[in-house]
């Protein structure tokens, strides 16, 4: 395909190279661990297990099944989280080859997204366990749960390529990155219920909160057995696309002056 | 003879995944590469404020200032197919700049540059191997980082593993390697297609006598296919010996363009010389 140099498109002639750049980071995470991918599951299980241990006798009444209400809301942040944190460093991390040979740079954020995704869809096995474990229902809604990963990851996108760009001109977007990401799992209702809010917060969280606009889709198919209002998914892709256009620009915009910063 | 026809049948298939490395055909003696008034700017001053809390201070104290540094100044170059050209000049010549504008890592500030055909840039060899990955992941790896697709790397995966002699260790990590290693595995690679401009920054330096032999026997087979050449190198006989044109760069400025055997001499006799022949060094040092 022919597309301009330096164009989001570009990153279509490099499938080969995503291919390889995500199969990498999954196999280095798992290499010489004696347990393999079964970390994958594991991992998310321990931590559930530890913030069960803690929350439930908290709101253990006004939450029925409150593992996997808790489970749904950490799925979707861990996912979103870290992929951005991974994307945030992704250019800078790879100055050596980009000051060498041409790639599109778009690749780089968008591996490390990629990769961030495989590894939640992975812990969705963790979540089938904590529901056959707490003798919660099954829905035939959860086999929706593609589309909410897919809102999530075009805004992961958007939100990565935005903070890789600003990562190359200022080297402490991390720190203040790191600032944000508490704040935010704090307004994201993921450990207790969003009725805890006083209403203008509320408001606030379900309208202006794309994080919690997905978890929320999420826990109507996975918690509760319901299909998510058309409201909430519209809004879900409007963010999504909102912040992926906005990402992308910024960063076609900047991505001839990485070299000189990087 | 068998061999040869099953190259030649791959070479038409579309063998590039990007547009990065187009295959198109040049005809011998067309230009490949062309420079028009090419200049790259730098603002020093900015350059040094790499974090928000730097960025804000100076924008407040006003100190944001620009200060231009001009590392290429009005460069024309036209570089015909086949040409094999030789870059000398001492450091902080904008010699390596030049070459990172041909493989378009460097968008120039002003000016307009024209590449007709794939580019292979062996600058620095193994930028993009990781150390944690074997051999084998390694090949695939750099080479979808040079923008071949995976099946063309899998046609040509025994050709690079026999020109790399790394058929004991192809499922050992990359980091228990030696430098020698890794520089034979990443030259493998880079070569493993002939592309039309062969770009070439003092990389021969690692290696054995006789792999390094072995890569000059390779680029020698290169150039007589038609292979463009470019060559940055401090060493002057080696440019002498590889190249037919050469360009003699100082601080960003053209000092001498044409026949590589005259500018390496000219380069030398000036380098030799204590009072400046060509260059005007001394004025430019005063300022």
């Amino acid at each position: 395909m022919k597309v301009k140099s330096g164009s989001f498109l570009e990153v279509f002639n490099y499938k080969d190279l995503l291919n390889q750049l995500v199969s990498r980071d999954i196999k280095l995470k798992y290499r010489r661990s004696f347990l393999g991918y079964v970390w994958s599951i594991l991992n998310p299980l321990l931590i559930m297990i530890v913030m069960v241990i803690v929350f439930s006798k908290m709101f253990n009444r006004s939450i029925p099944h409150f593992p996997v209400y808790l489970f749904a809301g950490r799925i979707l942040y861990e996912f979103v989280i870290g992929a951005c944190g991974k994307a945030l460093g992704s250019i800078t991390d790879n100055a050596s080859l980009l000051k060498k040979t041409y790639v599109s740079k778009f690749m780089f954020p968008l591996a490390k997204i990629t990769s961030t995704l495989v590894d939640s869809l992975f812990s969705l096995g963790a979540f089938l366990i904590v529901i056959i474990f707490t003798r919660s229902p099954f829905y035939w809604t959860m086999l929706l749960f593609p589309f909410i990963f897919l809102q999530a990851f075009i805004f992961a996108c958007g939100m990565g390529f935005f903070l890789a760009q600003l990562h190359v001109f200022f080297r402490d977007t991390r720190y203040i990155w790191n600032a944000v990401t508490t704040a935010w799992m704090y307004c994201s209702a993921i450990f207790y219920p969003i009725d805890m809010l006083p209403n203008w917060l509320k408001f606030i969280v379900e309208y202006f909160n794309p994080l919690y606009v997905y978890i929320k889709q999420f826990r109507c198919i996975a918690h509760q057995g319901v299909l998510p209002d058309l409201m909430t998914v519209g809004l879900g892709f409007l963010y999504a696309f909102l912040l992926f256009g906005v990402g992308v620009l910024l960063f076609k915009k900047n991505q001839d002056k990485f070299i000189l910063y990087i | 003879m068998a061999g040869e026809e099953k190259t030649n049948e791959l070479e038409e298939k579309k063998i590039f995944t990007s547009n990065a490395q187009r295959t198109t055909t040049v005809e011998k003696g067309e230009t490949i590469i062309e420079l028009n008034d090419v200049t790259i700017r730098f603002n020093k001053n900015n350059l040094k404020v790499d974090n928000l809390k730097e960025y804000f201070v100076r924008l407040v104290t006003r100190q944001l200032m620009f200060q231009e540094f001009i590392a290429l100044k009005n460069i024309n170059l036209d570089i015909k197919k086949g040409e094999a050209w030789g870059f000398v000049g001492t450091n902080g010549a904008g010699k390596s700049t030049l070459l990172k504008v041909v493989s378009r890592i460097l968008k120039p500030s002003s000016g307009t540059v024209k590449v007709s055909g794939t580019v292979a840039a062996l600058i620095e060899l193994g930028a993009g191997i990781d150390p944690q990955l074997t051999a084998r992941e390694n090949i695939f790896l750099n080479g979808t980082l040079l923008g071949y697709s995976k099946a063309f790397i899998e046609s040509k995966f025994d050709e690079i593993v026999e020109f790399s002699e790394l058929q004991d260790f192809l499922d050992s990590p990359v980091k228990n390697f030696s430098s020698g290693m890794k520089t034979r595995l990443a030259f493998s690679v880079a070569t493993a297609v002939e592309p039309d401009i062969l770009i070439a920054d003092e990389i021969l330096a690692v290696g054995d006598m006789r792999f390094k032999k072995k890569c000059a026997t390779k680029m020698s087979a290169m150039l007589k296919n038609g292979t463009t050449l470019l060559y940055v190198s401090h060493n002057i006989a080696s440019v002498k010996k590889q190249c037919n044109k050469a360009m003699w760069l100082d601080h960003g400025n053209i000092i001498m363009v044409g026949d590589a055997a005259e500018v390496c001499d000219a380069f030398k006799a000036e380098m030799d010389s204590p009072t400046p022949i060509l260059l005007p060094a001394k004025s430019n040092e005063k300022k």
